[in-house]
């Protein structure tokens, strides 16, 4: 069970939110001009590396605010949070 | 005779007091302070279990946590327990337990003829043996689980309760030892919130079974001042009969409380265990060591048992464990045991030391005691049958593998082993930290932490008293200091004599005394022999983690905490690698078994779930409603009258709906508020259909897509004013379209200026419908005009009902003429009365989700069993509802290749050719009913119902294509119900196709 520092509200314990997925996947600006490849691998294709990873979650027993988690996907360390739109600390 | 091997007098028993209890039908007395073992071995009880595979004899080896043979199925009917380690079961008056493992008696045992034949049940046995033919395997399953016993499950409901806890504090310090007591005292002293969580009933740990001094006293003296210091720190609590068994992520430990085991039955409104859930700043661990065993030739006779535990059972429960003992080491600690046994009046016979020339201050002192030390000698095989009579000792080659010169007899009833220590790094190692081995100690060490962790004390390699006093002590400032309290000063550490030790000699595993001769257990409780490790070798199994699974070594209740290390200290020996290569299995929790009950906690029955009512259910009640749940909601299923059938009275509500107006209650429908100057513009985005014409007071249907361009949901969707809108979703999707739409504006459209707001629970609805809907509403809302012109069909009005303002839509789902009125919740009974009194002389009914469910079926609308995940809008027909002028979410998906395919399956109805044949729901439609497999599938039911309405069953189905083939025949195929009913297919709208009734 991670605790998650929520921007807002403090470190929570994961049960109070839920998890949406990779936080590094950009939507094309324009959908109708993307090509089919470009606009399959926004839809299908996530990079997993072995490390640090950029999620996104969404505290939804609490302020129901997403945010953006830096964690470290083999060692769980949680290394950073930040709301949409600042930069999340580097990766270590 | 009672308690015949009681000592006169010490331990920390309640000797003023005598309890009873039954152990196999027979009864024994005990003392108030005894373990389940500590009285079986008082009354000379010494077979207390038979071996999983070969069924042998087995006695109690351990004092602790880490027993593997003396399990027992404790108390008896709804609570009976099995695999409970009866050296960790407290005595109390009227305790009834059994052996487990043996039939149709632990002293004669039939399974026993397994260790007759036990060359036929080699390592992985299971595995060669019962596998073919493979549909033989359950049949093989069932018997070898009746004769490996493991115990039995209680059947009846479990009558206690359980507690869930969630904690914080600065320190958790693991275990009450020495180390463990100076932690957290030193921690507490600094003011820092301390918990700490001790396995068993007192505080104490080793000191609790050892007769050292601590600054000129018994070390109990010291422990109770410690305890009594502690109760006086009001940040500090202190769990005693509590476990940690598990470590997880960012320093959440899992403890269990055993509340009110120790009692015949837990009081009134107490739980019987506490599931306790700790989020710790920093964590010290002074889980202490746990003795290992020497392997030799049939080494699992009852009597032989670890020093260690025979000095616990001696010093601390005042037990004798034999009349006439032998010792087998390889250390200086062990001996310790001989004298407190021989202070105790048990006769020492001997002292095998497996060192060539044990010459330190502790051998010297055995031999001055008079106790005859055989240096350089090894136990080669005991005797015995039900329990121990003697051992054949032999000197020992340098090399450890063989003998030199001749085996002689030790009569004894009990052999005390001592092979060195493993420290208990299992919680450590949960932690994600590493271990290294220490070629010294010959015992693998916690190395780098991963989390916030100290180990102190024997966990951490330093065995001695004194080094775990001023570790423990360390260790709790330090964490103090980390976690905010203090500079991190120690507390004084109290003065203790210091005995040096001399080395050990490290041994795993003594020869047997001739080949196949005796068998050497390596793991007691899965009867895992060192041949066994050496056969798995020979057939190519290297790799401990291969070993563990292909041997079963360190499986089963007590997960290897005895046979472990040796284990693989045996395999590195017979693969040639060195241990620390050879490496340990993973440590997992949890640390010793947990209930299932402590697990769930108070989450059952009726407390699984919350339960979510509208605000008129007390009138569904009252109505005679049957319900059902949907998701959390209740919702009436149809209400039936005296004397119907169920199919009656859902073909009444439906007629009676569409001949004059039925009432439903769609509380559960999802309801958004939206408002903001970009309120629009979200909608334009998030629905396929245009939304900026969309006039003031008027609804419009919307469908929404997933990016990849499935269809997510709909509803319908009204402008009550400039900027602010009121959304409706299906009631399954309720909470998904909020995080979805939350997730838009707050990720991606930061720039809207739009707050959306969930106001399910705020609004109560219900519906009318039918061709008097118009009647009912009209006759009981004031201050509004509902005539066709002033509220044309989606249209909105707001007026009042019962003297409640309430909001109505001229919206249907049925395909009738219909309303839907929102009233605030709290008034949402009123209303409903209102209407249903305004309705009776229209002749209005109540219908439920059955008739719900039948009405919009017939009119082709889709719910979840269509949006299935896999559907696009023009699968269901909704292809016109795509606006081509405008961009919204997953609309570029609907252009890719896979989306547009020209087979894809497409929304039908379906009538069945016999009108009453039910068209089972989720059969398979295919072309010809007598092909043989694999047959092409065509499609499949979605939805059906018997409609009253068409006097016909009808579904809904997608297939392949399926527009274009309307008239054509298939045939539904249900496996489950192996029905074969044959369909034809019609357009999907099967009552009144042109919508004529629901825009009058």
């Amino acid at each position: 069970m991670l605790l998650i520092d929520c921007p807002w509200c403090g470190p929570r314990d994961q049960r109070e939110f839920n998890y949406g997925g990779d936080g590094t996947v950009v939507r094309p600006p324009d959908p109708s001009a993307a090509t089919d490849e470009a606009w399959h691998d926004y839809i299908y294709i996530r990079d997993n590396p072995r490390g640090s990873h950029v999620e996104l979650w969404q505290h939804n027993a609490g302020c129901r605010r997403w945010f953006k988690v830096r964690r470290d996907v083999v060692t769980h360390e949680m290394q950073g949070s930040a709301p949409i739109g600042r930069e999340l600390p580097p990766k270590p | 005779m009672t308690q015949p091997f009681r000592i006169a007098r010490g331990g920390q028993i309640d000797r003023s007091r005598e309890i009873g209890f039954n152990f196999d039908g027979r009864t024994y007395r005990g003392h108030p302070g005894d373990t389940l073992a500590s009285a079986l071995l008082a009354n000379g009880v010494r077979l207390v279990g038979r071996s999983f595979k070969y069924h042998r004899p087995r006695g109690i080896l351990a004092a602790g946590a880490e027993e593997p043979n003396a399990l027992i199925q404790l108390r008896r009917g709804n609570r009976t327990e099995p695999n409970i380690r009866a050296t960790q079961i407290e005595l109390f008056d009227g305790l009834e337990c059994e052996s487990q493992n043996r039939w149709p008696s632990l002293g004669f045992d039939l399974g026993a003829i397994n260790s007759v034949f036990s060359g036929l049940f080699p390592a992985g046995f299971y595995y060669k043996t019962f596998m073919w033919p493979a549909s033989y395997w359950l049949k093989y399953e069932a018997a070898i689980r009746r004769m490996a016993g493991m115990g039995r499950t209680a059947v009846e409901p479990d009558p206690d309760h359980y507690e869930h806890m969630h904690a914080h504090c600065d320190v958790l310090v693991i275990g009450s030892g020495p180390a463990g007591l100076m932690a957290a005292r030193a921690a507490g002293r600094w003011g820092a919130r301390v918990i700490l969580c001790e396995d068993g009933p007192a505080l104490g740990g080793s000191l609790l079974g050892e007769r050292t001094a601590i600054e000129g006293k018994p070390a109990i003296d010291w422990v109770r001042s410690v305890e009594a210091e502690l109760s006086g720190l009001p940040e500090l609590r202190v769990l005693t009969r509590t476990t940690a068994f598990g470590y997880y992520d960012q320093n959440l430990i899992t403890l269990v409380e055993r509340v009110a085991d120790h009692l015949p039955v837990p009081g009134p409104h107490q739980p019987r265990q506490r599931l306790w859930m700790v989020r710790a700043r920093r964590v010290v661990l002074a889980t202490g060591a746990i003795e290992r065993p020497i392997v030799f030739a049939d080494n699992d006779r009852p009597g032989i048992m670890l020093a260690s535990a025979a000095r616990t059972y001696t010093n601390r429960y005042g037990v004798k464990p034999g009349r006439r003992a032998v010792l087998l080491t390889n250390n200086d600690g062990a001996y310790a045991t001989a004298f407190d046994l021989a202070d105790a009046g048990v006769n020492i016979a001997g002292i095998v030391d497996v060192r060539p020339a044990p010459t330190g201050a502790l051998p010297a002192r055995a031999r001055a005691a008079g106790m005859t030390v055989h240096a350089g000698h090894a136990v080669a095989i005991s005797h015995g049958t039900n329990a121990l009579t003697g051992v054949e000792i032999i000197q020992l080659n340098a090399a450890g593998d063989g003998f030199e010169g001749a085996s002689r007899p030790l009569d004894c009833d009990v052999l005390a082993v001592s092979g060195g220590w493993n420290p208990a790094v299992h919680l450590f190692s949960q932690s994600q930290g590493k271990l290294r081995y220490d070629d010294r100690l010959a015992a693998f060490l916690p190395n780098q932490a991963a989390q916030p962790v100290t180990c102190a004390g024997a966990v951490a390699g330093h065995y001695s008293l004194a080094a775990c006093l001023i570790d423990g002590a360390a260790a709790g400032a330090s964490a103090a200091k980390a976690a905010g309290f203090g500079d991190g000063t120690p507390t004084a550490v109290p003065s203790v004599a210091n005995e040096p030790e001399a080395p050990a000699r490290t041994l795993w595993a003594i020869p047997r005394p001739a080949p196949g001769q005796g068998k050497r257990f390596v793991d007691f409780q899965n009867d895992v022999t060192v041949e066994d490790l050496a056969l798995a070798k020979r057939e190519g199994y290297r790799s401990v983690e291969h070993l563990k699974r292909y041997t079963t070594l360190g499986m089963g209740t007590d997960q290897g905490k005895t046979s472990n290390i040796t284990g693989l200290a045996i395999l590195s020996g017979i693969v040639g690698e060195p241990i620390p290569k050879v490496g340990t299995t993973t440590f997992r929790p949890p640390y010793t078994p947990v209930s299932f009950g402590a697990m769930v906690g108070p989450e059952t029955g009726a407390h699984i779930d919350p339960v979510r009512h509208s605000a008129m259910h007390p009138w569904h009640v009252k109505a005679g409603a049957r319900f059902v749940n949907a998701g959390l909601w209740k919702r009436p299923l149809f209400y039936p009258k005296p004397g119907e059938t169920d199919q009656q009275a859902i073909d009444r509500e439906v007629l009676n709906t569409r001949a004059k107006v039925g009432i439903v209650d769609v509380s559960t429908l999802g309801k958004i508020d939206i408002q903001g100057p970009d309120a629009v513009e979200l909608l334009n985005r998030v629905y396929t259909n245009a939304w900026s014409k969309l006039e003031i007071g008027k609804s419009r249907y919307g469908l929404m897509l997933r990016e990849d361009g499935i269809v997510f949901d709909d509803g319908t969707t009204t402008r009550l004013g400039p900027s602010h809108f009121l959304m409706t979703t299906t009631t399954v999707n309720a909470v998904r379209v909020m995080a979805w739409l939350e997730y838009w504006l707050q990720v991606q459209w930061p720039e809207l200026k739009v707050y959306v707001a969930s106001v399910t629970e705020q609004w109560a609805a219900a519906a009318l419908a039918g061709p008097n809907a118009r009647h009912v509403l009209a006759d009981a809302v004031e201050g509004v005009d509902v005539s066709h012109a002033a509220l044309p069909f989606m249209g909105y009005r707001e007026g009042r009902i019962a003297g409640v303002p309430v909001r109505i839509f001229r919206i249907s789902f049925s395909g009738e003429l219909g309303f839907e009125v929102n009233a605030p919740a709290d008034h949402g009974l009123a209303v409903w009365e209102a209407l249903v009194k305004a309705g009776e002389k229209h002749g209005i009914m109540p219908y439920g989700m059955e008739a719900l469910g039948t009405l919009r079926i017939e009119k082709g609308h889709v719910v979840g069993s269509e949006l299935d995940g896999r559907t696009t809008p023009d699968d269901l027909g909704f292809a016109g509802m795509v606006s081509k002028t405008k961009d919204c979410l997953g609309k570029r998906s609907l252009s890719r290749p896979a989306l547009m395919a020209l087979d894809r399956k497409q929304l039908v109805g379906l009538m069945p050719l016999f009108k009453t044949e039910e068209i089972v729901r989720g059969s398979q439609l295919v072309a010809n009913q007598n092909t043989r497999p694999p047959v092409p599938m065509e499609g499949m039911v979605t939805s059906n119902c018997y409609s009253a309405t068409l006097g016909s069953s009808i579904a809904l189905a997608l297939v392949k294509n399926g527009r274009k083939r309307v008239g054509e025949t298939l045939f539904a195929q249900s496996p489950l119900t192996g029905r074969s009913v044959a369909v034809k297919i019609v357009h999907h709208v099967m009552v009144d196709p042109e919508g004529a009734r629901l825009r009058d």
